[in-house]
């Protein structure tokens, strides 16, 4: 097992270094010059070119990017060319906003998604069965930005019961993060949870056919234990695997998410870093998000061990 | 013992309470919360010329002279000025009790120390110190600019309102490279920069400069009194249209900078949110051309761009209101000094006619005329189908390129053909306060290499400038600006394509609102709900 991890770490290297150059390279073949962002629009040529000299955009692209992976091996991210601020502290002040959303919305999708797919397969071709898949059909049809201004219109505007937006620290009173996060996790959790109630349902649905769930009915276990012990059990692999390639749904989701709701996190970091050609954090981040999904799928290949003993590594 | 029960319900009573608390704004009374126009994520504002950054300059600078609602140069800083006889020396006095934020006095080697980082970085420094022969310190208080020769430029680059503005900064700080950013944010404006505050893409936040000794007269636009009612300003980070009016119309936020025209009916229709011109010059939608290549290298098939377009389509399509834009048959802002119709008759009419007899006579060929689009900034996005329908009717063949705005801006400084990724044309919109004269107007500058993007090369529009930058009598001055709009109109460097102006949305309990081309919030009073 150790040596199975260690091999997949291993693995990592050779991804992130592919996902550096394509990162790199896009960003320097994308039209636009941060220079010419950075120095307004009354701002002369010769202005421009001498931001782009202070800035190395005027050296050759190989070096430049000699240079980033030189920074990179010693564990420099850079500086932003707007922020005037190392990239690393940019994204630890932007982290906590995203972890923040990421996780509300993971374990709301969890703990309404699972038991609502379960439920579904249990009541099998029933109206409540229906209902709930056509929910669900919905929920990852309708863009996540306009569910997020429906939201508001009704809890923030219409009822006054929940702020339009912003983001307000842990650090500054556990009520007010709870508060500012529920809309954010509830726009971006209707996705997540339509996509993992269909995959549980349909492997709810699987499991409940097999011999083994039938031994167990026969032997005169009650629906509830039989359904615990060994349906959502042995339908909880394609789950968690849904769980964690979802994750790269939930990256984008946060970025729109993030913008509807003006939270300052790693997604409105993104969207701004790109649009104003910002290479080194647009660089930084995106290797961030990809770190991070390589490493949740490493997880959700070690918990297949845990859900099913007949996995070995 | 608590029964599991009675555990919950203590439990879900402190949190209402917990959820209530949060819900109350913590000293909200006092604390002006604002949705700019765009993030603040440089702060200097001599380093880049970005209309946010020169907002923030006036919040925590100040200038020498200012600008009053009347268009005159008003002393700031300045408690007096003289000026020699030959109009070669201009002695300039600071006010009793400048202080900068950290409570060391203003002095003049401070100020001889901005006049010249700025002047290395503004292209109206840059021909201001073209006549400056020296400036010197004459002590603490006082310093001279000496000149060459008479311009009437001091007072006009000194008080000049818009981007880059020659705020004051300590001398520490003004020594920077002026390519370099500034780290030290220490000003002597109204209010102080809250550093351990601001955080890019969420806030700036800026309080009360209790020691700011403001000046007496009433605030006259960027001129008189800058006295600040309210203890703090929070810039709030809300890039979203709709979420910003969202949070306006909740009361989360007291006032948008720029909300869209399109969303302005969301907000006309609630009680509590007003909307207001706060810049009665507004700002300018313009037509740029490039005259490196064929045919805009022609005079003649520029002329004809000024007969095939009119001003109202263009105003219809983006603004749409009528109370929010009026034609404007004139190169400097209609309502400015400078303004006048002359040379302008028949042109912007659309006489199609015209434009194809002069497209005839120019031996137009047919070569497609690469048209840059903005497609990500509401305010320019319609503004190219326009031209290109209206041009098309004139006679030209239009290839309209859509592209993201800071596309079109890396793109327009490139010189090579249309065809190998140059352009001809591209559409954009002036802050009227920046093109006020022809010094300042930098599309009017046809100094071929030297001239912005698009590059013009005429040596009579030079000619004129400089005549211009030379005159001190004002009446003298327009008569200048006159000649160099007809030879704007015969060798067309651009097309001003009429005014239009952007209200601010603010909650009614916000008042004192100053009437300025800048936004500033000196003056400003908020009350209780």
């Amino acid at each position: 097992m150790l040596a199975y991890i260690a091999k997949r770490l291993v693995a990592t290297v050779p991804v992130m270094a592919v996902v550096a150059i394509v990162v790199f390279m896009m960003l320097r073949l994308t039209t636009g010059d941060p220079a010419a962002i950075i120095a307004g629009d009354n701002a002369t040529s010769q202005d421009v070119a001498a931001i782009r000299a202070k800035l190395g955009l005027d050296r050759p692209v190989h070096e430049q990017f000699m240079i980033w992976v030189g920074r990179m091996a010693r564990g420099d991210l850079g500086e932003s060319f707007f922020f005037k601020k190392q990239v690393t502290e940019l994204i630890v002040e932007r982290l906590e906003p995203t972890v923040a959303l990421a996780t509300s919305t993971l374990v709301l999708a969890v703990c309404f998604a699972v038991p609502l797919g379960v439920f579904a397969a249990v009541r099998r071709g029933t109206w409540i069965d229906r209902a709930l898949m056509g929910f669900s059909v919905l929920g990852f049809s309708v863009p996540v930005f306009v569910v997020g201004y429906l939201l508001i219109y009704l809890f923030a505007i219409q009822l006054a019961w929940l702020p339009v937006q912003g983001y307000q620290r842990i650090a500054e009173g556990f009520g007010g993060f709870l508060l500012r996060l529920i809309l954010p996790s509830v726009t971006l959790a209707i996705v997540y949870i339509a996509l993992i109630a269909r995959i549980t349902r349909t492997s709810v649905l699987e499991v409940l056919g097999a011999d083994y769930v039938r031994t167990a009915r026969a032997k005169g276990l009650g629906d509830l234990p039989v359904l615990a012990r060994h349906v959502v059990r042995n339908a909880a692999v394609p789950i968690v695997t849904v769980i964690g390639l979802g994750v790269a749904l939930l990256i984008g989701g946060v970025v729109v998410t993030e913008s509807v709701y003006s939270i300052p996190g790693l997604g409105r970091l993104t969207v701004d870093a790109v649009l104003a050609r910002d290479y080194p954090t647009v660089q930084a981040v995106i290797l961030l998000f990809s770190m991070t999904y390589v490493l949740i799928n490493l997880l959700v290949d070690l918990s297949y061990v845990l859900l099913d003993p007949r996995i070995r590594y | 013992m608590m029964r599991p029960r009675k555990h919950f319900a203590v439990f879900a009573a402190a949190a209402a309470i917990a959820l209530m608390t949060a819900v109350t704004p913590a000293a909200a009374q006092n604390t002006l919360r604002v949705v700019m126009h765009s993030d603040l994520k440089i702060v200097d504002p001599i380093w880049t010329t970005a209309y946010i950054v020169r907002n923030h300059g006036y919040m925590v600078y100040d200038t020498l002279f200012a600008m009053d609602a009347k268009g005159d140069i008003k002393p700031q800083m300045v408690d007096k000025y003289e000026v020699s006889k030959d109009q070669k020396t201009y002695t300039i006095t600071l006010r009793d009790g400048l202080l900068w934020h950290d409570g060391a006095p203003v002095t003049s080697e401070d100020c001889v120390a901005s006049i010249k980082r700025w002047s290395a970085k503004d292209s109206m420094g840059q021909k201001l110190m073209t006549f400056v022969k020296e400036l010197q310190v004459v002590n603490p208080k006082s310093f001279r600019i000496v000149l060459n020769e008479p311009t009437g430029l001091v007072l006009g680059a000194l008080g000049k309102p818009s981007s880059n503005v020659p705020f004051m900064m300590p001398k520490r700080v003004a020594e920077t490279d002026p390519n370099t950013q500034i780290s030290d944010y220490t000003g002597s404006g109204p209010f102080v920069f809250k550093k351990d505050e601001w955080k890019p893409g969420d806030k700036a936040v800026y309080v009360k400069f209790d020691k700011y000794k403001a000046r007496s007269e009433p605030p006259s636009a960027l001129a008189g009194g800058k006295v600040v009612k309210v203890d703090r300003v929070e810039w709030r980070s809300i890039p979203d249209h709709q979420t910003a009016i969202n949070a306006l119309l909740a009361g989360e936020v007291d006032y948008i900078e720029s909300p869209p025209h399109d969303l302005l009916g969301v907000l006309k229709q609630d009680s509590n949110v007003k909307l207001v011109n706060s810049n009665p010059l507004g700002n300018q939608f313009t037509m740029r051309f490039n005259v490196l290549h064929k045919p805009f290298d022609n005079p003649k098939v520029r002329q004809a761009v000024l007969y095939a377009l009119n001003q109202e389509d263009f105003l219809k399509a983006v603004v749409g209101d009528k109370q929010w834009y009026k034609t404007c048959q004139s190169f400097f802002p209609c309502g400015s000094p400078m303004s006048s119709t002359k040379g302008m008759d028949g042109l912007l009419a659309s006489n199609f006619s015209k434009s194809q007899a002069l497209l005839k006579e120019a031996g137009y060929d047919g070569t497609p005329i690469v048209l840059m689009q903005s497609t990500d900034l509401a305010v320019l996005t319609n503004l190219a189908p326009v031209a290109k329908s209206l041009m098309e009717k004139g006679g030209f063949k239009v290839d309209m390129v859509s592209m993201d705005w800071q596309t079109l801006v890396a793109r327009r400084a490139k010189k090579e053909p249309p065809t190998a990724g140059g352009w001809h044309a591209f559409l954009t919109s002036w802050v009227a306060a920046d093109i006020l004269n022809p010094v300042m107007m930098g599309f009017l500058n046809a100094s071929c290499e030297k001239a912005m993007f698009g590059w013009p090369c005429d040596k009579e529009i030079e000619s004129l400038r400089d005549q211009f930058a030379k005159e001190t009598n004002l009446a003298k001055q327009k008569t200048i600006a006159e000649h160099a709009q007809v030879r704007a109109t015969q060798y067309p460097t651009h097309v001003p394509l009429g005014q239009w102006y952007g209200p601010v949305a603010m909650r009614k309990t916000v008042d004192g609102t100053i009437e300025a081309p800048v936004t500033a919030f000196w003056n400003v009073t908020k009350s209780a709900r």
